[in-house]
């Protein structure tokens, strides 16, 4: 909104402060100038405005003018339009509001033999040419210029009818059913029954409120004019503007709520800048008014306010005395506001009335917080609450950060991915595929849903990266994953990761090294290695089962089972989906259903007395089946329970052309160690000869 | 190689072990003097104190034995400080170490990079969630969390934005499919903002509250530099008696200072939202130009920063359903709620909001 202030300052010729300073005055009072440009010699300053939806009645140069004078304590002079004198009707042209519920006011005065001409500066504070010259604002007819002006100096929206051109009288009502109007945009429009409507005795003029009708707009030839100023209730302008898609000066404003008052001096404004042009009025205004609607907005009963109350809310100011009865005084009647002392009620309280124009203040609060804008926000003190109850963290909140960090040192970047993804990724990915949430607005098609997995979008951010030649990926995301019905949704914690390319970068020294599944193993277990587990184990089911997300390969993909329940899935992108996603590169990726996690206690890490006898390796060269995993051997020796078997581990994987098809080789490597002594040769070779028979019930053979 | 024998003992008066301990000490003083390589050194350390046929292995072993009784002490004496004194003379040869010249053919260039285990990075949205996070929980504020799936009744109706109020416009909201048919306060939509997390807070628990709530939000808003579909908020509340509109003012300034630097300041200007009456925005002096002006805050030389107010009694009269604690003339509190990329872009000099939600490795890289 563009605000001049040769305008402002014709309502207040004392304004004490140049336009810099009144700029930064309003501002910080909550009339925000965003913008000064200033106009040239004796044009001073345009003003562009950002005022908040609650202030309406600030969005013109009047409201602007009466927020300057409540700063600066200046008297503002009301508007004056002083009209010619009337010229007797046979009868006061009739007008009825059928709709008493959504029209509060409507005043009609008749002009007759007017001229419609191009505009100029017609008299004192009625300086068309000037100000719409400066505002950069289109002239197009003393008529709609007229309109234009009390629009632009009040916000009060008034509307001219072709008189000629209407039939019998006015009539505010609803719309008929299938009845039709032909707007000012030109468009035929079909009518709602439940949009308001000006009408007159045959037919709807124009949407009230929102905008006239093309068969009585004033042309050129126009004689006779119908000059419409009125109150319409906010929630039916609101919705006849939003049935037919419309958004206008006039809707914004009732929208918002207009000043009751406003009819009469708005219309009188046109009207003075018409008939400056020639012709007279005929009759005296038409003012009709709904009394329940009035006392509504203009005859609201008093709301009362204390001192204590003022004080109590807005707490101590820079300045030792703080908020005084006295400043309240004088703000509130700055503002418009009556303030009637509460005698009765005893010490500094009032009966507030409430102006016209500024239906958003209905409450104490909001008399306070007029006082506190108007007194400036700048000026209270910086203080501090007393301390109250201890902190509490969130349950998980150690866990998340647990899981955060281990990613981290494993080389994971965090990521932050879309909550969004396609119905297709959603059907792919969903570990319970029929309980997917779909929007009802999405952004695109590609974000039709809610998430149901963060693997989608983990995929996303892994391809952008190979797509913009980045090789090197590891990524993690911490996020709520989504799953339902469109009357309940359930939401999750979970976390996904994604991985391609190296995991140690080719240096002078060494050489670089491919991310492989089992690095990826490594970051799940030091994962789930920061929950106290009764049993964490990996396993996969027969890829003929169905059972494997379809996401991963068959042959390479790992369930995470934590305690006997699935803890989440990964392994190497299935091939397919990588085809189909264009990328060559092997991608590892997986997920963790963290709520699964968070019900375990964190690990609390534990110190255990270090031996400091020798500990003793032992290398054992093993021949295994194909069909026999490492995890057989491993529960082979933890099922030998010998406490100085300190640790075991593979050291090599080899296939040896020398062995049958269906064999491979596995160097394992086996440390004894006693807390209390050092082992003699005899107890070697007892746990050699144990280790030898339990691998071997595993079905492994030594290699001899 | 065989050690030179050690002679037996026959007298063991002081004065004859002294004079076969000295020669002892003068043999050992010799045989070190000419130490010049390794090898060398290592030799003298078999000779004198090899474990099974070192010379001060013999002494012990014989002369000690063939001692009588009283003798023994003194000859103990004599042969711990000959054993201190050899060790003394291999500590001296040894400290020399290896040749300069056999260094130098370990050298390496020093100048090569390091190489560096590769680590991964916090998300700089999640850092600066925590960054502000724990300058709230210093002033005694817990924190908690909603769902980003919100019903209309908490995402609006409770925060004071009727059905049909233009505030819900400036909100484009991201709405569950097919919610049509529901009663207009249980229809499921995206949250917009984390301030229902204020009421569900409110409704579990009496006054007084000190919370951050940190989250996801999501508007059905059009993408651009600065402007995401999905970004996050962190909100404030804090009820009790005797909460004050300065008491936010100081809270605030405090906050913004231990975020950007002592250095900072804020000013407050009168703004709307529908749940706080007084509302306010917070600005702080420009972190890049200190206040003067520059292009960053469009030569004012403030940046605004967040949304705050005191709570509408209204927000109060829907909490006071479950919690009739939360009596408006009994209690009041203020609400506060930011941008966390706004804060990170600054912070880190961010300029595409997309940024965030790429995954791109160099850029998340860069936070290590």
């Amino acid at each position: 909104m563009k605000i001049l202030t040769k305008w402002l300052r014709s309502y207040l010729p004392g304004l004490p402060v140049d336009d810099a300073q009144l700029a930064e005055d309003l501002t910080l009072r909550g009339i925000a100038v965003e913008g000064i440009y200033s106009l040239g010699e004796g044009n001073g300053s345009l003003y562009e405005m950002d005022i908040t939806t609650n202030r309406v009645d600030a969005m013109n140069h009047y409201g602007v003018a009466r927020e300057a004078a409540a700063i600066y304590s200046l008297p503002l002079p009301a508007l004056a339009f002083p009209l010619p004198a009337v010229e007797p009707a046979k009868v006061p042209f009739p007008v009825k509001i059928e709709a008493e519920d959504a029209c509060g006011r409507f005043t009609a005065r008749v002009l007759r033999n007017i001229t419609i001409g191009n505009s100029r500066d017609w008299f004192a504070g009625a300086e068309v040419a000037t100000y719409f010259g400066l505002l950069e604002q289109k002239m197009i007819s003393n008529a709609v210029d007229a309109s234009n002006y009390a629009w632009l100096a009040m916000g009060q929206p008034t509307h001219a009818f072709d008189l000629d051109k209407i039939e019998g009288g006015i009539i505010v009502r609803r719309a008929k059913k299938g009845e039709k109007l032909k707007t000012l945009d030109g468009l035929d429009r079909v009518l709602d029954p439940e949009d308001l409507v000006v009408a007159d005795h045959k037919k709807a003029l124009g949407l009230a409120g929102v905008m006239g009708g093309w068969d009585t707009m004033i042309t050129p030839e126009t004689k006779n004019v119908l000059v419409e100023a009125a109150w319409f209730d906010p929630v039916a302008v609101r919705r006849t503007a939003r049935r037919h898609g419309l958004h206008t000066d006039a809707s914004h404003r009732f929208e918002r709520g207009a000043d009751f008052n406003a009819a009469p001096i708005a219309s009188a404004i046109v009207c003075s800048i018409l008939l400056a042009n020639g012709g007279s009025i005929e009759g005296d205004l038409v003012d009709v008014r709904v009394p329940a609607l009035e006392a509504k907005t203009a005859q609201r009963k008093p709301i009362p306010l204390a001192l204590s109350e003022v004080r109590r809310i807005l707490g101590k100011t820079v300045s030792e005395e703080g908020i005084t009865a006295e400043i309240v005084e004088n703000v509130l009647v700055a503002l418009g506001c009556g303030l009637e002392n509460d005698k009765a009620a005893g010490g500094d309280r009032w009966k507030v009335t409430l102006p016209s124009w500024r239906l958003d203040i209905e409450r104490e609060i909001d008399l306070i917080e007029e006082v506190a804008r108007v007194y400036g926000y700048n000026r209270f003190a910086n203080t501090l609450p007393a301390f109250g109850e201890g902190v509490k963290a969130l349950p998980w909140a150690e866990s998340e950060d647990a899981i955060r960090r281990t990613m981290m040192t494993a080389g994971f970047h965090e990521a932050i991915g879309s909550t969004f993804c396609s119905a297709s990724e959603a059907a792919l990915t969903a570990p319970q595929p029929g309980l997917v949430v779909p929007l009802g607005n999405p952004l695109s098609e590609e974000a039709g849903v809610l998430r149901p997995s963060l693997v989608p979008g983990m995929l996303a951010m892994v391809a952008g990266n190979l797509n913009r030649d980045v090789s090197d990926v590891r990524l993690f995301e911490l996020g709520t994953v989504f799953s339902g019905t469109t009357e309940k949704v359930e939401e999750r914690p979970a976390m996904a990761f994604g991985a391609a390319g190296n995991l140690a970068q080719q240096t002078a020294l060494h050489p670089a090294r491919a991310i492989d599944f089992h690095d990826v193993k490594g970051a799940v277990e030091q994962v789930t290695g920061r929950f106290q587990a009764r049993s964490v184990y990996f396993d996969r089911f027969p890829a003929d089962a169905g059972l494997i997300p379809e996401w991963l390969h068959p042959y390479r993909a790992a369930r995470v089972v934590v305690e006997g329940v699935t803890a989440g899935w990964f392994g190497q992108l299935h091939p397919r989906e990588a085809a189909a996603r264009k990328l060559r590169e092997q991608v590892i990726v997986g997920e963790l259903y963290l709520d699964r996690l968070y019900k375990l206690p964190s690990r609390r890490p534990a110190a255990r007395e270090i031996s400091r006898y020798q500990p003793v390796r032992r290398d054992f060269s093993l021949v295994l089946d194909k069909s026999i995993p490492w995890r057989l051997i491993d529960e082979a020796l933890s099922g030998l329970r010998i406490p100085e078997l300190v640790e075991w581990r593979v050291r090599e994987v080899f296939n040896d052309p020398k062995l049958g098809e269906q064999e491979y080789s596995l160097l394992m490597g086996a440390t004894f160690q006693a807390p209390d002594r050092t082992l003699r040769d005899e107890e070697l070779q007892s746990f050699h000869t144990q280790v030898v028979k339990a691998i071997g019930k595993a079905g492994a053979r030594l290699r001899s | 190689m065989t050690n030179q024998p050690i002679p037996d003992l026959t007298a063991f008066d002081e004065a004859a072990l002294d004079k076969a301990f000295a020669q002892l000490e003068q043999e050992a003083r010799q045989a070190a003097s000419g130490l010049n390589d390794e090898a060398a050194v290592e030799a003298f350390r078999l000779e004198w104190l090899g474990r099974k046929q070192g010379r001060l292995n013999e002494v012990s072993g014989r002369w000690l034995k063939a001692a009588p009784v009283e003798a023994k002490k003194a000859l103990g004496v004599r042969f711990n400080s000959l054993k201190a004194v050899v060790e003394a003379l291999l500590d001296a040869a040894l400290g020399s170490g290896p040749s300069d010249a056999s260094l130098k053919a370990e050298a390496l260039d020093i100048t090569l990079p390091g190489t560096q285990r590769l680590v991964g990075a916090e998300h700089p949205i999640t850092r600066t969630l925590n960054e502000i996070v724990s300058v709230f929980a210093a002033l005694g504020y817990s924190v908690g969390v909603g769902p980003e799936v919100e019903t209309d009744f908490y995402n609006f109706e409770s925060m004071n934005f009727p059905p049909g109020h233009p505030a819900r416009d400036t909100q484009d909201t991201l709405v569950v499919a097919n919610q049509e048919r529901r009663s207009q306060r249980d229809r499921l939509l995206l949250r917009t903002h984390t301030s229902p997390v204020q009421m569900r807070t409110m409704e579990q628990q009496p006054p007084p509250v000190r919370i951050v709530i940190p989250g996801k939000v999501h508007r059905n808003d059009a993408a651009d530099a600065t402007h995401s579909p999905i970004f996050h908020q962190v909100e404030g509340l804090c009820v009790d008696t005797n909460i004050t509109f300065s008491d936010l003012k100081g809270t605030l300034d405090h906050a913004m200072k231990a975020l950007f630097g002592s250095a900072v300041k804020t000013r407050f200007f009168p703004s709307f939202f529908p749940f706080t009456e007084p509302s306010a925005d917070v600005q702080i002096s420009c972190i890049y130009c200190g206040g003067k002006g520059c292009r960053k805050c469009k030569q004012s030389g403030w940046i605004e920063l967040l949304g705050c107010g005191m709570v509408d009694p209204a927000v109060f009269a829907f909490a006071a359903e479950k919690q009739p604690a939360y009596d408006p003339k009994e209690i009041s509190g203020f609400a506060f709620g930011m941008g966390v990329e706004r804060i990170a872009m600054m912070k880190y000099g961010i300029s595409e909001i997309g940024s965030f939600y790429s995954g791109d490795m160099r850029f998340l890289g860069q936070f290590v």
